[in-house]
């Protein structure tokens, strides 16, 4: 397909029509002028609109297609929680209002969200307190580390190590050396579980935090989890949770109860917002009680009279780490997706993911190896190591499912099995298109073994074959440059 | 897979070849054989001291990013700027023309951590069972 600056035609013209009640704009100074009119393409209105139809068409969304891609919860978005977002009343509101002297009472509704949703998310994670401010997960993984930091600092502690296991996730030992720690790497025992004997050599007063994803990214819960928390607790460390996989908790088990300190949710994973370019998402951070005074700010209060408040008075606050409150949008769709599922529907949804992963597991473990055979959470990977035998790696199975309409599971990751293929199909697919997925998945794995080069040739239907990755990413050419 | 005799290996698949005080440094053909083809080198500064298994360069694949750590302690002499136009140099000759850089060790006894080609050998034969 043509860029929009290719299909540039000299002379060419939409037409919208102006409004008359808008003045006349005084013209900006010379200084802040460029020099040179911007290349912009001429096109009519038809071209444009076909143009960016046609684009929209070669999207491959949760709307269109099965996306197991594992650790990323691709469930699907309920359209409900689009039509709650865009309600005049929170879609016109200007972030800056409940700053605003009497400003407040005029934003006592998405207050009430804020402060609900942080209720709501203290519940299900058994924390004391959440800020709503942190963009992303690996925001609040930031954030998380930095609350930590700022707990030992104020006991006057000096710690300057931080432990993830090696299934963590590469954005856990980013977050933790961004703020300031090192990292110390415990391996995966044989048995699928963090090495606990390695974990206790590496325990000393010297940790400040040991971060965990649970249930991992083998899609394992680890059984001895309450003894890892208790034994950093004794060193005086925090206990870090991941919230990515809490799709696979939600009401069965509280990381609040299981000791964790800190915790962090992808709203955008595990309560069905919008992500993978059609975001953005949101990391809210919970916190135990001893580390609620450090949250940042400014923090929703309820005042006696039953209204909302703004409050910065928390003199030990780590500050601002987002402007205003977060992506109030996906908090937003998060409360209402929150809402109507409820106790039940939320605890179903573990259920279901917990379910749906286990059959892909059950019915794929015969076709492909299963490095650790354990029941799963809600996702199972898989090695491809049988297939490499026949000249067929992950990369090539990931390119001949997007020809069947399947988006991939994530590929070699966990960086623990090699040629991983990591598959979480969520809560939210029909056994049928489960069903579908796994005989492509079946159909790969004979192909694999009779006409393996079908496979390596793989996409064939669509708009591009197969991509050069290494040049790709060798010599990047991102930007169109005008021919001059 | 190449293992050659004349090199000293880490359990994190760097070799070090050494001449007099200066050791060459680079990555095994069993690494860059389950990296793939890789696509970026971030190599030490020179100058730079560096620890034995402590990190000192970052090589990506397209695949992932790993990290890279020093067989032995020292200073770093010279680098391969080669890498950096051209990191599949690292797919084509890991043992020579793909070697990352070179360093002054400092401790001759670090080389009892090292592993001798056979012992690599088994190694990895353990590992990818």
């Amino acid at each position: 397909m043509k860029l929009i600056f290719e299909k540039h035609k000299d002379g060419r013209r939409g037409f919208s029509y102006g409004s008359n009640c808008v003045l006349e704009a005084k013209l900006l100074p010379r200084k802040y002028c460029r020099a040179k009119a911007a290349i912009l393409p001429s096109l009519s209105e038809l071209d444009v609109v076909r143009h960016y139809t046609n684009l929209s068409r070669l999207n491959f969304s949760v709307d269109t297609n099965f996306y197991p891609l594992g650790s990323c919860t691709m469930k699907y978005n309920p359209k409900f929680t689009e039509k709650v977002a865009s309600f005049e009343g929170f879609l016109q509101l200007h972030p800056l209002l409940p700053q605003l002297s009497g400003g407040g009472k005029l934003a006592q509704g998405s207050l009430e969200v804020l402060y609900e949703t942080e209720k709501l998310l203290c519940e299900i994670t058994a924390m004391s307190a959440f800020t709503m401010q942190p963009l992303a997960g690996a925001h609040g993984e930031l954030t998380g580390v930095m609350l930590i930091a700022a707990y030992h600092k104020d006991k006057g502690s000096r710690r300057k190590y931080v432990i993830v296991p090696d299934s963590s996730h590469g954005t856990n030992p980013a977050s933790a050396a961004i703020a300031g720690y090192q990292v110390k790497v415990i391996p995966t025992g044989p048995d699928g579980y963090m090495d606990l004997a390695e974990f206790k050599k590496e325990l000393s007063d010297e940790v400040a935090a040991v971060m965990l994803t649970c249930p991992d990214t083998l899609g394992i819960f680890n059984p001895r989890i309450k003894e890892i928390t208790d034994l950093a607790h004794k060193a005086g460390a925090l206990m870090y949770y991941d919230g990515a996989n809490l799709n696979a908790m939600l009401g069965k088990c509280r990381p609040g109860d299981i000791g964790f300190d800190v915790v962090h949710l992808n709203l955008h994973k595990t309560f069905a917002t919008p992500h993978g370019g059609g975001g953005p998402g949101a990391g809210p951070v919970g916190v135990s009680e001893k580390l609620a005074e450090f949250l940042p700010i400014s923090r929703v209060v309820k005042r006696s009279d039953g209204s909302y408040a703004l409050d910065y008075n928390y003199h030990k606050s780590i500050g601002y780490i987002a402007p205003f409150y977060g992506n109030f949008g996906v908090i937003l769709k998060a409360y209402a997706y929150m809402l109507i599922l409820g106790k039940e529907g939320l605890t179903k949804v573990a259920e279901i993911a917990v379910l749906n992963a286990n059959y892909c597991q059950a019915k794929l473990k015969d076709w492909y190896d299963l490095p650790f055979s354990k029941n799963c959470m809600h996702e199972c990977v898989f090695s491809a190591a049988r297939q490499v035998k026949y000249g067929v790696h992950a990369i090539d199975i990931a390119k001949y499912l997007i020809d069947k309409g399947f988006h991939p599971p994530t590929i070699y990751f966990p960086l623990i099995v090699s040629e991983a293929l990591m598959i979480e199909p969520t809560e939210t697919e029909s056994k049928e298109t489960i069903d579908a997925f796994i005989d492509t998945m079946i159909e790969i794995a004979r192909l694999a073994k009779e006409n393996p080069s079908l496979i390596k040739q793989a996409p064939l239907n669509m708009p591009v074959k197969r991509l050069d990755e290494v040049r790709a990413a060798r010599d990047p050419d991102l930007s169109w440059k005008p021919k001059i | 897979m190449s293992i050659p005799k004349n090199l000293l290996y880490t359990k994190d698949h760097e070799w070090v070849r050494i001449e007099g005080k200066v050791a060459y440094v680079g990555i095994t053909d069993h690494a860059q054989h389950s990296l793939g083809d890789i696509t970026f080198v971030e190599l030490p500064k020179i100058g730079e001291e560096i620890k034995q298994a402590s990190y000192c360069s970052t090589v990506e694949s397209v695949k992932a990013a790993s990290e890279v750590f020093a067989p032995l302690s020292g200073k770093v002499l010279s680098i391969n700027t080669e890498l950096s136009a051209h990191p599949e140099l690292i797919n084509q000759s890991p043992y020579e023309k793909g070697y990352f850089f070179t360093m002054e060790f400092s401790n001759e006894a670090e080389k009892a951590n090292l592993m001798a080609a056979d012992g690599y050998e088994i190694y990895i034969e353990g590992i990818s069972k």
